[in-house]
């Protein structure tokens, strides 16, 4: 539960934005991130709210780990980890 | 399930370890460290990191799960809340903490509304297309607790409330490190708690305390790399603060996540279940927000709970030695017979992010070579 999950902002309203998590599009609030984002963006998404606001260059290392981990089934049915990035996915709307 | 060893790098892992085997001799005596973090634990066990690990290398897990230091009086309260008519919103790893008598699922198996949510913004919507009223009996550290804040501040709907068992991480850290006996030499702090408060959060502790702090991420070599990090600082003698997470984590953090958590929560002492009255661990709602506070908007009649005994197999429950780094689970004697997910006798078999529950699924000091 302490680990969010990243995902490529497609647009904004207000402070609510569109956010792409591999081709699963869902509502993230901004009321909370660090800094200004803008359409393109990388955010860590925790519970339905953007915490970060992921630098460029950090992008493609951050993906890797939940590349990994949502190969599916590439932990079986009970690997928490890739169950929290899931339930992290479900926490925005 | 197998322990896969897939890395990004394999060469950079195995150079990794033989860095940690190197400063572990150098240091000259066993090392335990700790983290406080669910998901590193995952992360150590899902990737086989302890296989990696020196022997002389002890890398503990402490009260790093929030659900699992939720106390019995908590979720009392909850429970109590539900019996009385209240519908009780919650995230999934609540509903099988033991309460003194009852769960949140056997409050629910007997009646009671309760449903489960990933989100406070579900919370939400649940409470807007309702007359009832809901509550969103709201766990978690830091990072959870600001969504918390950020619902609060977003003029929700009258009928919503919230009855808080956040966490706060820091004093928790004090607590450990005070511990007599404690063998904790250092402490790996969890990179996403961390985005919220900054790495600067710990320098006071690391001021008092004398033992040295890094930042870390979840990835296997932001583990690892955080634990050679920790190992020099103790063998260099030279306790301080180190960010190995700098693409998620500043030493100031998330300022206007900060603000908004503070403006509606306080610092509050309170026990933990297992460990100890934590002095400013627990994070209540400031009498601003009493409106919403549902310890004030009820009346929680908890001693209607408290003339039963409690179930005698929680007497051996040794949850709260685990996450204080004494004890670990092989050491407990229900560990895996009659403590398991389906049945579980302490909260770090429910959780998620419980050390119990995480052993239990992908093993603990997994031994490759008698799998091999």
């Amino acid at each position: 539960m302490c680990l969010g999950v990243p995902g490529r902002v497609i647009s904004i309203h207000d402070y609510t934005a569109v956010v792409d998590f591999w081709g699963v599009r869902k509502d993230v609030r901004l009321d909370i991130v660090d800094e200004p984002v803008v359409p393109g963006d990388y955010i860590l998404n925790h519970v339905g709210f953007a915490i970060r606001r992921i630098a460029p260059e950090s992008v493609a290392e951050t993906l890797e780990l939940y590349e990994m981990l949502l190969r599916e089934n590439a932990g079986g049915e009970d690997d928490l980890m890739a169950l929290d990035v899931r339930g992290e996915i479900a926490g925005a709307s | 399930m197998t322990n896969e060893l897939q890395f990004r790098d394999p060469a950079l892992a195995r150079s990794l370890a033989a860095t940690l085997a190197r400063l572990v001799d150098e240091i000259g005596r066993p090392v335990a460290v700790m983290h406080v973090c669910g998901s590193h634990e995952q992360a150590i066990a899902r990737f086989g990191l302890r296989s990696l690990f020196p022997k002389a290398l002890d890398v503990i897990m402490g009260p790093g799960c929030p659900v699992c230091v939720t106390d019995v009086p908590e979720v009392d309260e909850g429970v109590v809340l539900a019996r009385q008519g209240v519908r009780i919103v919650t995230f999934g790893d609540m509903l099988r903490v033991p309460g003194t008598v009852q769960s949140l699922a056997d409050a629910q198996a007997s009646g009671a509304n309760i449903e489960v949510i990933y989100s406070p913004r579900q919370a939400i919507e649940i409470a807007r297309e309702t007359d009832e009223e809901v509550v969103l009996f709201a766990t978690g550290f830091e990072t959870t607790a600001v969504a918390t804040a950020a619902v609060i501040l977003d003029n929700p709907p009258k009928n919503f409330s919230v009855l808080s068992a956040h966490k706060y991480i820091p004093p928790v850290m004090e607590i450990v490190a005070e511990m007599p006996g404690s063998r904790v030499e250092g402490f790996l702090a969890a990179g996403h708690a961390a985005a919220i408060t900054g790495s600067a959060v710990f320098e006071p502790f690391v001021e008092r305390h004398q033992v040295p702090v890094v930042v870390a991420g979840f990835e296997p070599m932001d583990i690892l790399a955080g634990l050679v990090e920790l190992l020099e600082l103790i063998r260099n003698k030279t306790p301080r603060v180190a960010n190995m997470f700098p693409r998620c984590v500043s030493a100031e953090g998330n300022i206007p996540a900060q603000k908004q958590l503070w403006r509606v929560f306080k610092p509050v002492g309170g026990k933990w279940r297992g460990i100890a009255h934590v002095p400013n661990g627990n994070l209540r709602l400031r009498d601003e927000f009493a409106h919403v506070d549902a310890r004030k908007r009820f009346t929680i009649d908890l001693p209607s709970l408290w003339d039963y005994a409690p179930p005698a197999l929680a007497g051996q429950c040794i949850c709260g030695d685990i996450m204080a780094g004494i004890r670990n689970p092989r050491d407990c004697r229900l560990f895996n017979r009659e403590c398991v997910p389906e049945n579980p006798v302490g909260a770090c078999m429910v959780s998620n992010e419980g050390t119990c529950k995480i052993w239990h699924l992908y093993g603990g000091v997994p031994d490759l070579e008698a799998t091999a």
